[in-house]
């Protein structure tokens, strides 16, 4: 950047711990504290962690539970593998560590050891997406592309806090492995305004609209409510359909909410490949549907290093980002090229 | 080795070590015997294989099976079953020929070895055999469920035993030296790994592929129990698999040097090979020399 602004730029540090918009309502480790309300139910339920309790919201478990908690140290593959052994003599383990050392470095053992004979795992992953701006070793942007091929595996995505707190003891109910793309910190609260509980594998319509339907996953949706809300302003009527089970699909609530005229939009903080965007494109050609599905994702690129409001801008999962590509679509214009152009819009 | 007492059962049933040593290492001897010859039968019905591996580790899975390991044959699942795991998947064949004479196996079935629709397949699958614990083959992740199993087990009071085969090509795997790590720091004392050291991986011998000696001294380093013997010497195995059973604070590993083809001379002088090509009429002259070498 060749800016000599004095303007003070914003820095890596910037939503470090949580991705919330200033003034927005929070929920703090909405994860480790559900977990500790079914732990006091389920005896079974145990935590383990590769050095990174303090980083997944285990630690609020680890300090409630210690002698329910293991600590495998920085080692993933032991981590997932030991989680396998646990779930082998009946525990029903919650393995936490970011999305890149699940996904990218222990994927043989999540496969092998935890999906292939059914297990009860329960994988959680911090860092999905674009919600660090440490740059690709941390940015776990290819997750849902990695995961969606492996066979049995439940893959969540949450919206916000309330969708954690539902969504884990679900997931310990639900008998095979599951992966969580987990939310940390200080979570925005959102869905809780909402006619809405989180149900594994369904689709839910958190409003209904004319134009344009949004189908979204994870933070994303809030993101398409809050475009949903700007865009109402200029008169333009849009559904949100949030998708928080990635896998299994609900395809039958997508092929309803696109089999319309309204334009179909895709949101997601993952990769344009292999995600809900591919996901829900290959859902409609495998029916017949002959709609065009436009896709917010990010680019098939790794990312830059940086602060995360200005990279949400920049590769277009910002409200702002969002609203302006919708009005391009609908007005027939040409989209922003968000990725060559980093100029960022005003938050 | 010296001769150790036998040490007193701390888990709530004994293993079947009973009778005096010399009766133990005969009685083991006789079902390594009846584990190559299962294992042979096996080999002629693929024509090729593992077969050079099984017969290397015979006298071990004899030693563990007949002598070591606490388990009801008619019930694979028994929640305070010893777990056994077998991370090297190819080794299948000689499992197999162990649970044969485990009783956990009909005999009659290992004709299916590797058949379509057999419950014997080429590499070994939980999923598809009784008394197979976890899906090898994908190497060092044994060790690693070990690790969980053997915490879980203690966490839920359960004194059964977690044992897992690995071998030293197994070693160059990172995940099998991160569990090593994870058994010493938790103390896992009711875990036991045994390494076949055959010197022999798939691209060739073991010092040329990559170096792992030296093997005893690196598991040592790691904070784990270790001795090494000879894996074909059945009265060296059952000293060293007692004295691993009382040790307690740490993990315990059993480093076990065999001879790939050990009872069957035509094998063992054969040039050594991952995958042994045996030809059709070899396979009775195997035979016949392993019923030749029984009595020795």
């Amino acid at each position: 950047m060749t800016s000599t602004t004095p303007k003070k730029r914003l820095t890596t540090s910037a939503m470090i711990a949580s991705f919330a918009d200033p003034g927005q309502r929070t929920t703090s480790a909405p994860f480790g504290h559900a977990l500790n309300r079914l732990a006091e139910q389920r005896p079974e339920v145990v935590g383990l962690s590769a050095d990174l309790a303090k980083y997944t919201d285990m630690h609020v478990f680890r300090d409630a539970h210690p002698d329910r908690f293991f600590q495998m140290g920085m080692a993933e593959q032991s981590l997932l593998g030991a989680a396998a052994g646990m779930a082998e003599v009946g525990l029903v383990p919650f393995a936490s560590t970011y999305s890149v050392f699940a996904t990218r470095r222990a994927y043989d053992f999540l496969c092998l050891d935890i999906a292939e004979p059914g297990l009860n795992v329960n994988v959680v992953g911090a860092l999905p997406g674009l919600t660090t701006g440490y740059g690709p070793s941390h940015q776990a942007t290819e997750d849902l592309a990695i995961l969606r091929g492996c066979p049995g595996l439940t893959v969540v995505d949450p919206c916000d806090s309330v969708d954690i707190e539902q969504a884990v003891p679900a997931l310990a109910d639900h008998p095979g492995p599951t992966y969580l793309r987990l939310l940390r910190g200080a979570v925005p609260t959102v869905l809780d305004e909402y006619d809405y509980r989180f149900e594994l594998g369904k689709a839910a319509e958190l409003r209904t609209g004319r134009d344009v339907v949004l189908i979204s996953t994870g933070l994303m949706t809030m993101r398409a409510l809050q475009a949903a809300a700007r865009l109402e302003a200029d008169h333009v009527d849009v559904a949100v359909l949030h998708v928080p089970t990635v896998k299994p699909l609900d395809t039958e609530a997508i092929l309803r909410a696109a089999r319309t005229d309204r334009l179909v939009v895709t949101l997601e903080n993952h990769t344009v490949v292999g995600g809900l965007a591919e996901a829900v494109a290959s859902t409609l050609a495998f029916a017949g549907a002959t709609t065009r599905v436009v896709p917010v994702a990010l680019p098939d690129e790794f990312l830059a290093a940086g602060a995360l409001p200005t990279l949400h801008d920049r590769y277009g999962l910002s409200t702002d980002a969002v609203v302006a590509r919708v009005r391009a679509e609908l007005g027939g214009a040409t989209a922003p090229r968000w990725v060559s152009e980093p100029a960022p819009a005003t938050a | 080795m010296t001769s150790l007492t036998t040490p007193t059962p701390t888990t709530p049933e004994a293993a079947p070590r009973t009778g005096d040593r010399a009766e133990r290492i005969e009685r083991i001897r006789r079902a390594a015997h009846r584990i190559r010859h299962n294992a042979l039968d096996m080999g002629e019905v693929q024509g090729q294989g593992y077969i050079g591996q099984a017969l290397g580790v015979a006298d071990v899975l004899a030693t563990v099976y007949t002598d070591q390991l606490r388990f009801r044959p008619e019930d694979p699942h028994w929640p305070d079953r010893d777990r056994f795991l077998l991370s090297i998947g190819h080794y299948a064949i000689a499992l197999y020929a162990a649970l044969a004479e485990a009783g956990t196996v009909p005999l009659e079935e290992l004709e299916t070895y590797g058949s379509d629709e057999s419950r014997l397949p080429m590499s070994a699958m939980a999923s598809y055999t009784p008394g197979v614990e976890i899906s090898g083959g994908s190497l060092g992740h044994g060790l690693p469920v070990a690790t969980g199993m053997a915490l879980g087990l203690r966490h839920q009071g359960n004194g059964a035993r977690v044992l897992n085969l690995l071998s030293d090509g197994e070693l160059d795997e990172g995940s099998t030296w991160e569990a090593a790590l994870a058994c010493a720091h938790h103390g896992l004392d009711n875990v036991t790994a045994i390494v076949d050291v055959n010197a022999l991986q798939a691209d060739g011998p073991t010092a040329g592929v990559l170096r792992t000696e030296p093997v005893t001294d690196k598991w040592r380093a790691f904070g784990w129990h270790a001795l090494r013997v000879d894996g074909n010497d059945v009265g060296a195995l059952v000293d060293a698999f007692d004295e691993l059973r009382a040790h307690r604070g740490s993990p315990s590993v059993l480093v076990c040097d065999t001879r790939i083809g050990c009872g069957v001379p035509l094998l063992e002088s054969r040039e050594k090979a991952h995958f042994m090509r045996v030809e059709e009429h070899e396979w009775q002259i195997a035979r016949d020399q392993l019923e030749e070498g029984l009595p020795r």
